[in-house]
């Protein structure tokens, strides 16, 4: 299996903060619908793509939206103001270059700030770029939403992009779909809208589909820098096989599973505790009666930021386990 | 508007019964069909043309305080029910407990705090209500542990269309979504007065699990921050501009097509509308929108100065564009292909 650089790049590209998914759901229903049984939107916005069959149902779900900024408020001088959607912190923002929806840019900066003052949003604002009353009130409207700029970027074994959160999820399982395994499994694909600002549209998936099973494929942060994030997870080390995060305790029978299959497919994996964050397999696993969930992680770097670091590798790791599971 | 009524009674979260029993009375008088679930929302029905299903949700409690405890001298010790500002408590006049027994909010004399005390906002454990007894026994005849405490605030108007009052958030709702029931409009929607809003969206999560909506409207007081020296950007809402239209707060990012939608019926019919622009805070479409297989959700809001306080302040000139507005887009929703 190779490492398909061009739709990574697309996909990581495609402008698509949480509750603006339109472009992200198109390009992917264009990407899969001539693979899957089914393919349905349901009304959050979630993709709910179908192999059908008579056996267990089993839910994959990888988020397909990504954080950025909402604007405010508009100042016609140029200055927008703004708050975030996602996890953003204020004083990581100064100096970043915004994208909008259709390619417009701007600047994050500051209001003069005193001394060690703290920074915080209110004090923010983006500079379009523009001292034209016309071309402000033309382009920007208060609900516009911006991501980060960024070019994507690969080296022999890894990738340096935007949204690889999650990204590199929905590239796992559209590659997976592609290659789905014959199997009596009744199989779906979900790829869910609004995880970044509180799993939301895991939840209404998780309702609709009402699996047996579901495994969430999301990225989780490593332990690479010397003096950063005390964590057990490494770039290149393989799938990590989640263990737990701040919104689920993966259940012992799907970490077990999981692990198996790893070994007897002879796929390189690591487990994986987050000591921060949660993904869909918080809702899922507490949707109706309840679900036993888990999930398959990517190991990245830098998650949040415009350059999140991932290993091409473990990507292929990552969706040699989801058709594990498929077909198992 | 059915406002001086419904803010002039208590619905502290959790206790909302007199704002309830207010409302059957008004959908009996108005012969509006409607049932109470078992958190105590009131789910009414107005049945007409329908295309789908359709939520109407406006919340019966307001924030407040309940009895904790009661010392030795007979003053009452208390929490806060809802998100109160401790700055808003001292020296105001509230009532305690079914009976409404007044009391006033008391702390430490002024000449007895410290001067680090005196610059800052006195906590809630350190505040305690007076209502005017001398010992535990007579206060234990009047006030149990539990009693909920409402502010004590008139409903005046001012200005030329303004109004004070306490509890505007969500009575303001309650009464606009009583409008709507009252006009017996030919287009089917549930409207639900929903119960603990304030301490966590509690009731529409149940209301809407039963009601399984396909669109929903959030009739809320929301915040509002237009006072002086409050830099533009930081405003939220301003009293007076129209209805409020939310894009994001903490617990909802709207359908951004049915909130372009909803601007396009604003102005087709000339309503006045402002964007809330500040994402913080939250309100029923949270729940409603997540439950079972998900809802659209739009929140129309009335800009509320001085919101969880005992003195609200809002505009009616507001009230009736959230009104006119959200009738508009019932209309507009159930008119048929």
């Amino acid at each position: 299996m190779n490492f398909n650089s061009k739709l990574m790049k697309n996909l990581s590209d495609c402008f698509s903060p949480s509750g603006r998914e339109q472009n992200i759901r198109e390009m992917i229903i264009n990407e899969i619908s001539d693979y899957a049984d089914e393919v349905n939107i349901d009304a959050l916005g979630n993709v709910i793509a179908r192999k059908k069959g008579n056996g267990k149902k089993v839910l994959f779900s990888a988020h397909m939206d990504q954080i950025g900024l909402i604007i405010t408020h508009v100042d016609e001088r140029g200055f927008l103001r703004f708050s975030n959607v996602g996890g953003l912190d204020a004083d990581e923002l100064i100096g970043l270059h915004m994208v909008f929806d259709k390619g417009l840019e701007g600047f994050i900066s500051s209001e003069e700030l005193e001394g060690k003052e703290k920074v915080t949003m209110s004090k923010l604002f983006l500079d379009v770029g523009s001292t034209s009353k016309d071309f402000v009130k033309a382009n920007f409207k208060v609900g516009d939403m911006c991501v980060f700029q960024a070019q994507y970027y690969e080296t022999p074994d890894c990738v340096k992009c935007k949204a690889a959160d999650n990204r590199i999820g929905c590239y796992v399982l559209i590659e997976a779909l592609k290659n789905h395994p014959a199997t009596e499994n009744d199989v779906y694909y979900v790829f869910s809208v609004q995880e970044e600002v509180g799993c939301r549209g895991a939840k209404t998936a998780g309702y609709i589909v009402n699996p047996d099973l579901a495994i969430a494929v999301d990225v989780t942060s490593t332990g690479d820098s010397e003096d950063g994030t005390k964590m057990d997870v490494k770039l290149g080390d393989g799938a990590a096989i989640k263990i737990m995060d701040k919104s689920v305790i993966a259940h012992p029978e799907v970490k077990e599973l999981l692990t198996d299959l790893a070994v007897e497919n002879n796929i390189k994996y690591q487990y994986e505790i987050l000591e921060f964050g949660g993904t869909d397999a918080g809702p899922i696993h507490l949707s109706r009666e309840g679900v036993k969930t888990g999930a398959i992680s990517i190991p990245t770097r830098n998650i949040h930021s415009s350059g999140e670091i991932f290993n091409k590798q473990d990507v292929i790791e990552c969706i040699r386990l989801v058709q594990a599971v498929a077909a198992k | 508007m059915f406002l001086k009524e419904l803010t002039e009674l208590s619905g502290v979260s959790g206790c909302e019964y007199e704002v309830r029993n207010y409302i059957k009375d008004k959908l009996q008088s108005i012969g509006c069909e409607y049932y109470i679930d078992k958190l105590g929302n009131v789910i009414a029905h107005n049945k007409g043309r329908k295309n789908k299903t359709i939520m109407v949700a406006a919340h019966m409690d307001e924030v407040g305080l309940i009895v904790t405890y009661i010392d030795k001298d007979g003053f009452i010790k208390f929490q806060t029910v809802g998100g109160i500002d401790p700055r808003v408590l001292n020296s105001k006049v509230v009532l305690v407990g079914e009976n409404k027994i007044p009391g006033v909010i008391g702390s430490k004399a002024v000449h007895l705090m410290s001067k680090e005390e005196k610059g800052k906002s006195i906590p809630v454990d350190e505040l305690y209500i007076d209502i005017g007894t001398y010992s535990k026994s007579e206060t234990e005849k009047l006030v149990s542990i539990g009693d909920y405490i409402s502010f004590k605030s008139d409903y005046v108007e001012f200005g030329d269309d303004l109004i004070k009052a306490k509890a505007l958030d969500d009575r303001a709702g309650c009464s606009v979504l009583l409008e709507l029931l009252s006009m017996k409009l030919d287009a089917d929607f549930y409207g639900v007065f929903t119960v603990m809003e304030e301490v966590g969206c509690r009731g529409a999560q149940t209301a809407a699990f039963a009601l399984e909506p396909d669109y929903a409207i959030i009739l809320e007081g929301t915040i509002c921050a237009d006072m002086p020296e409050v830099k533009e950007h930081s405003k939220a809402t301003i009293i007076g501009k129209g209805a409020a239209l939310s894009l994001m707060d903490r617990s909802t990012i709207y359908d951004i097509e049915e909130v372009r939608k909803v601007e396009g019926i604003a102005s087709a019919n000339g309503i006045p509308y402002q964007f809330r622009t500040s994402s913080a805070g939250g309100n029923d479409a949270g729940p409603i929108h997540k439950t079972k297989e998900g809802a659209k959700a739009v929140a129309v809001s009335i800009p509320c100065r001085y919101i969880h306080s005992p003195v609200n302040v809002a505009s009616k000139n507001d009230y009736n564009s959230a009104l006119n507005l959200a009738k508009a887009i019932i209309l507009d929703n159930q008119k048929g292909e």
